[in-house]
């Protein structure tokens, strides 16, 4: 019997919620909300620049990016397959969802290696 | 061998589910609006990843993203989905009494210290991330 890849895409998805559930609300309110706003001082430039091209901070920026998109296209699918019943076309969202959350991830490690 | 036994063939029966399914109730409706939460978080990465992006682009890409950040529309837009993803949280901690089974010899935990638990890291990992973009 062929082994499932069902258990990945569960640990992927759980991962990626776990993290998102943790950090995002704050990560939204300092990084989008609160510098534009004027509530805290945007960070410059130099210290941004540092923290991306920091080696840990290339891994964490790669891999919340890519678990948060993996959250996203297991949660999707499940919803279009059970919520809008589009049981017939379950082979096309799967490789639409999760072949967007691969192609993202990967043009995330392109982008975070070339800064 | 009959073929006079087609009329009478049994068919499964499956009823058909109206692709709207989920509007008839309202838990349903939560339901649905909970999973939907993930399209704001897959929205916010792809944020991230811009703003990435224009840090690698050079400090007049950089603040021109900034703002972007700051047009009214946007801000709109990032409150909106800071509240959804507060809800994406709230739900999804929720539910780690049910996935978190923790037994102490013989006795299961409360379900409310395990949530108590995760709400405290939740709230010192969102410390942690405050503490590391305004320390500077």
């Amino acid at each position: 019997m062929r082994r499932s890849r069902e258990p990945v895409l569960w640990a992927l998805f759980t991962g990626g919620g776990m993290l998102t559930a943790l950090v995002l609300p704050a990560l939204i309110g300092v990084l989008l909300i609160a510098p534009p706003l004027g509530w805290i001082p945007p960070l410059r430039y130099e210290q941004v620049l540092g923290l991306v091209t920091h080696p840990v901070g290339r891994l964490l920026i790669i891999g919340f990016v890519s678990l948060s998109l993996f959250h996203w296209a297991h949660r999707f699918r499940y919803t279009l397959y059970d919520g809008l019943q589009l049981y017939h076309l379950n082979m096309l969202i799967a490789f639409f969802t999760y072949g967007l959350a691969t192609v993202i991830s990967g043009v995330t490690v392109y982008i975070v290696l070339g800064v | 061998m009959n073929p006079e036994y087609q009329r009478y063939h049994p068919k499964w029966y499956r009823r058909r589910m109206p692709i709207f399914w989920w509007l008839d109730k309202l838990p349903y409706v939560k339901f649905i609006s909970r999973e939907m939460t993930s399209v704001f978080v897959a929205y916010a990465a792809v944020v991230f990843l811009v703003q990435v992006w224009t840090i690698g682009r050079g400090a007049v890409a950089y603040q021109a993203f900034q703002d972007w950040l700051a047009s009214p529309l946007v801000i709109g837009v990032h409150a909106a989905a800071l509240v959804i993803v507060l809800f994406h949280s709230v739900t999804w901690l929720s539910l780690a009494p049910q996935a978190l089974v923790v037994k102490l010899g013989k006795r299961r935990v409360p379900d409310s210290i395990v949530l108590l638990a995760h709400y405290g890291a939740w709230v010192l990992a969102s410390v942690v991330v405050i503490w590391f973009f305004t320390r500077a």
